[in-house]
């Protein structure tokens, strides 16, 4: 262990080539629900010499403890989760091909054509599509259902991949100018923006880090998580879909985004799953207006983040939501804004260096 | 017990539907009584057996969910002495018409599922399989009797007595998960005669079909440190013959996904192999549909597995298993069990 | 006991937003509980009693939110895109009114729906009069609850809400009623049941009950062609419930619970409900399980502006609730 250990307490974090390096290391990382081994390796890795405690518990959650400084500290749980949609392999069929079955939701149109890394190994293999030529017009009008396409591992594969195994898309981290793109944004850019909190973690709380599994099959490392760290409050950091895109008719305004790229971080109000705690609403609107962070309030409506399940453990946890945007989020690559991820580091910081025992202290407003 | 067969004969001739679970459970508390140290009940009905383990203590625990509740139905209301019913737990509307089934009234009236003509039903309702909401329950009886023994809320059972098949299969009704509850007896009979470290809980849970409310309860008073789920699995058959079914007869369903904790996954697999018992991996990619799904994310999180037994024709009247593979159950847990050492918790980590 | 619902139905308190319907109710219960306290997630807990030999702690259960609408998007000439909270109707909404927290008032219109399709929450615009989105007064994630007044039909009373206002004008009544008892009652006012029975999750955790109750409304089989088949009609009494889609009912409380009602001689009827959940659930599946029941208000035109409740069925719910809470419970 070489490294240098650069821990800034207070000092608001900044995105540069380390942190890059870290996205990178993570996005290209497989980590499909129920496998999320490789991206816990990682995340062990980066935080046993910043934390004062590590656990590692019965679903696979990574639980990280940073205490604070001083007296009246506030818990405060973050959560961003591990895992990411993929896919299993089903049944192996003759010729190294295997039929596969999606974990977490993702439109079967995304797949036919695609390639794709299966296992530990990381195997490269590709799904397939039957050539134009033998297709029919009223055929290409209709959806490839995922039970007619098969993984293709070549025809040698032998034994070295069978049913159970999980896959995802074999995309690659980029920067393309003022973004990112890569597969698994959708959470890694949370898991990142937590270990980055915890290099600068602020010294007026306990900061409690669940790095969770699960996330994408039912929120059900988050429920565990939040059950061991009984917090006092939490915030759920993930990503969130930026359908910022037009309209056909371009006539009609856009007025479904959910949220929009370069409009900051995406602080949720409400979703499927939690209603926001206003308390820590306004907390995070309020260090956003007073610091010019720019932010955006989520477009209200359904989908789900942690929050979900931690807000309701033991006897409640006041929560909300803070996403980076991202477009095409469950697709093989999706494209964030370096600087929506600054400004969600830079508030999310502010905002936890701001927590005191006042902002829970009132009954809760909404 | 080395003849389970009546005993698991008599529990799939009850009743005990989701949430009524005490006529089942009686039977259960009964064949767990010599074979268990202590028995109770939670507050909502799952009984508990504990079978202390002979490690120093603190010793660990490894508990055994079996679901012992049954689908079935309920009266919603009563017109000219024809029961309306709704489901509890999930039926296919379709395999209901003509089922002989039994009203628990204030007195039990046998009776059966009737198809009204279509001439009698909206027009839409008739021609295609008739829904749940248009079939009639007819015990027999004059409008005014029915009215005196039966009220809305009453339960409906299906009245299939079991059947002894050829090559040990048994069919008849409720073999999910009543087979899977003779496993977890088998497993607890296995175990008089052999030493064990870690305390036994088996739990026979309630409300499996409806909200998984045992296997959410259960675990949060007895705090295992490492749960096997047992339920049934989906055998190969008519109409289910993909990755989704295993052998009918092929041997043990071993739970592979996010339910599943691969450290115990792993452990049982080589007890099979090193006992010569078959099995399969069953696989789970989102959830595994049992009682792990909850037992799993129970407080601080528990390391859970997931043992099937293969059963045809699930949530019908006639399910079949093979009993071959509900005594593989029964003892690969119990040898499973009786090699856990005071230190086994270290192997159960995601040092994978 | 009119007055007291008049104003709790006219109060709005969308789920999650829920602190003036908690105000409301705090006023209304005044000193006439032992201890108040408010949780992580708002539920108002009212203490009341002690427990004494055969007694229990019972949780009852009446959830104080309402279905309601919040703000997606503020189009460039002032109108408001919403989505629901909770179970809204969207035929129901059209050409009603709504009354965001801050006092702005609304109307409801739609757009985009085709001939012979049903409107959906999406096709569902608010107009509160402003003329841009620069001088629109309320703005993304903010939140309304439909507005209509209360009506008083004599032997049958309608407002919006009557989902699960009713219940806790029950509850609070039963809670004034309730002179003696050997158990210690906790009376919860609940957050976000209709959104996911959310409150009543946390606050069964923290009550830690031995016993539980939810007090809500059910639908009504008494109307033309109503499906499902429902044998429930307004004023036949409280409904004792066996079960919703949520929860099955604890038999034994079930059988106590008529055992008690034809003791005290109070018309009941038994309910089986094939949709729809209560706070019921939430009590049953807490820690290691909690036997659970619930005393349903039979109610017609349920997630409707115009929700109708039978005042002897009321009055009948608050005698049940308080024999229920008298006396030791005896479950076998």
């Amino acid at each position: 262990m070489t490294k240098k250990l650069e821990i800034s307490a207070g000092q608001v974090p900044e995105i540069g080539p380390d942190q890059f390096a870290l996205l990178e290391k993570l996005t290209n990382a497989i980590a499909v629900s129920g496998d999320e081994h490789e991206v816990r390796q990682i995340v062990l890795e980066e935080v046993k010499l910043l934390a004062d405690d590590v656990q590692v518990d019965a679903l696979g959650n990574v639980l990280v403890t940073k205490f604070g400084r001083g007296e009246g500290r506030v818990r405060v749980m973050l959560a961003s989760h591990m895992d990411e949609i993929g896919l299993m392999i089903v049944q192996k069929n003759d010729d190294g091909q295997f039929e596969f079955e999606r974990v977490g939701g993702i439109d079967e149109r995304q797949l036919p054509g695609k390639a794709v890394l299966v296992g530990r190994e990381h195997l490269p293999g590709v799904i397939g599509a039957k050539p134009i030529h033998m297709t029919t017009t009223s055929e290409r009008e209709q959806k490839i259902e995922v039970s007619s396409l098969r993984i293709d591992l070549g025809p040698e594969i032998g034994d070295q991949v069978k049913p159970g195994d999980w896959a995802t898309f074999a995309t690659r981290f980029g920067i393309l100018g003022p973004s990112i793109r890569a597969k698994a944004l959708d959470d890694r850019l949370g898991v990142a923006t937590l270990i980055e909190l915890l290099k600068h973690a602020p010294e007026n709380i306990d900061l409690l880090l669940a790095f969770t599994v699960q996330e994408e099959v039912g929120l059900r490392g988050a429920r565990v998580a939040a059950y061991r760290f009984d917090p006092d409050m939490a915030i759920a950091v993930d990503s969130t879909p930026a359908n910022d895109l037009p309209n056909w008719d371009s006539e009609v305004e856009n007025a479904r985004y959910n949220t929009k790229l370069d409009g900051g971080p995406a602080i949720y109000v409400m979703d499927g799953a939690t209603i926001g705690d206003q308390r820590l609403v306004n907390l995070l609107t309020g260090v956003g207006d007073a610091n010019a962070i720019p932010y955006q309030i989520r477009q209200p409506g359904s989908g789900g983040t942690d929050a979900g399940m931690i807000h309701q453990v033991r006897a409640g946890v006041p929560s909300v939501s803070v996403s980076v945007p991202s477009r095409y989020i469950h697709f093989a690559a999706g494209i964030a804004r370096i600087d929506d991820w600054a400004n969600t580091l830079k508030l999310l910081h502010t905002a936890l260096s701001q927590v005191t025992p006042e902002l829970l202290a009132v009954e809760r407003r909404a | 017990m080395n003849d389970f067969l009546p005993f698991l004969k008599k529990m799939i001739s009850a009743p005990g539907l989701s949430g009524f679970e005490g006529p089942v459970r009686k039977i259960i508390q009964e064949a767990w009584e010599p074979l268990t140290d202590e028995l109770s009940v939670s507050k909502i009905g799952s009984l508990h057996g504990l079978k202390k383990g002979q490690g120093p203590e603190p010793r660990k625990r490894v508990l055994i969910s079996t679901h012992m509740d049954a689908i079935g139905m309920m009266v919603t209301g009563i017109e000219e002495g024809l029961m309306r019913i709704t489901q509890i737990g999930g039926i296919d509307h379709r395999i209901l018409p003509g089922q002989s089934v039994i009203v628990h009234g204030r007195e039990e009236l046998p009776g059966q599922v009737v198809q009204p003509p279509a001439h009698l039903l909206p027009e839409s309702a008739g021609s295609g399989p008739v829904k749940m909401d248009y079939l009639l329950v007819d015990v027999g009886l004059r409008p005014a009797e029915v009215v005196e023994k039966v009220r809305v809320g009453d339960l409906v059972s299906y009245a299939q007595e079991p059947l002894e098949l050829t090559g040990e299969a048994l069919a008849g009704h409720t073999l999910d998960n009543r087979a899977s509850v003779a496993a977890a007896t088998i497993c607890l009979g296995e175990l008089q005669n052999r030493l064990h470290d870690w305390d036994v809980w088996a739990v026979a849970s309630v409300q499996e079909e409806e909200t998984l409310g045992g296997a959410q309860t259960s675990p949060f008073e007895i705090r295992p440190d490492i749960a096997i789920v047992v339920d049934v699995c989906f055998a190969k058959g008519p109409g289910a013959s993909d990755w989704r079914n295993l052998p009918f007869g092929g041997g043990v369903g071993l739970g592979w996904g996010p339910n599943i904790h691969p450290a115990l996954y792993k452990a049982f697999e080589e007890k099979a192999k090193a006992l010569e018992i078959p099995y399969n991996r069953d696989l789970m990619p989102k959830m595994s549909g049992t009682d792990a799904m909850a037992v799993q994310v129970v407080a601080e999180g528990i390391p859970t597995a997931v043992l099937g037994i293969p059963l045809r024709y699930m949530h019908t009247p006639v399910e079949m298993v093979s009993m071959k593979d509900v005594r593989r159950v029964g003892r690969l847990m119990a040898e499973f069990i009786a090699d856990l050492k005071p230190d086994a918790m270290d192997k159960i980590n995601w040092e994978e | 006991m009119k007055s007291l619902i008049q104003k709790l139905v006219e109060t709005p308190g969308p789920s999650g937003f829920e602190y003036k319907i908690r105000d409301t109710v705090r006023e209304a219960i005044g000193d006439s509980a032992d201890e108040i306290r408010v949780d992580a997630l708002g539920n108002l807990i009212a203490i009341k009693g002690k427990k004494a030999a055969g007694g229990k702690r019972v949780m009852v259960s009446a959830h104080i939110d309402e279905i309601g609408l919040m703000v997606t998007h503020v189009e460039k000439d002032g109108f408001l895109r919403v989505t629901n909270v909770g179970g809204v109707n969207p035929l129901t909404c059209i050409g009603g009114r709504v009354l965001f927290m801050n006092g702005t008032r609304g109307v409801i219109g739609v757009s985009g729906v085709k001939a012979g399709s049903l409107p959906k929450i999406t096709d569902l615009f608010v107009d509160v009069g402003a003329v841009s989105r620069e001088d629109c007064p309320v703005k993304v994630g903010d939140v309304c609850g439909f507005e209509r007044p209360f009506l008083d039909l004599g032997k049958r009373l309608v407002a919006k809400s009557m989902d699960d206002r009713i219940a806790a004008a029950v509850a609070i009544e039963a809670l004034k009623r309730l002179e003696s008892t050997p158990n210690e009652v906790h009376f919860v006012f609940s957050t976000q049941e209709e959104v996911g029975i959310r409150g009543a999750t946390t606050a069964a955790y923290g009550v830690d009950p031995e016993v539980g109750f939810a007090v809500d409304v059910t639908l009504s089989g008494d109307t033309p062609d109503a499906m499902p088949r429902m044998e429930t009609a307004l004023g036949n009494g409280p409904a004792i419930k066996v079960r919703d889609a949520s929860f099955i009912a604890d038999p034994r409380l079930v059988d106590w619970m008529v055992r008690q009602a034809e003791a005290a001689g109070i018309p009941y009827q038994m309910e089986v409900l094939t949709a729809g959940g209560t706070d019921g659930r939430a009590i049953q599946l807490t820690r290691a399980g909690v036997p659970a029941g619930c005393v349903s208000i039979v109610c017609r035109y349920i997630h409707s502006p115009s929700e109708m409740v039978d005042a002897d069925d009321v009055e009948n719910s608050v005698r049940l609730l308080v024999k229920l809470l008298s006396e030791p419970i005896e479950l076998d």
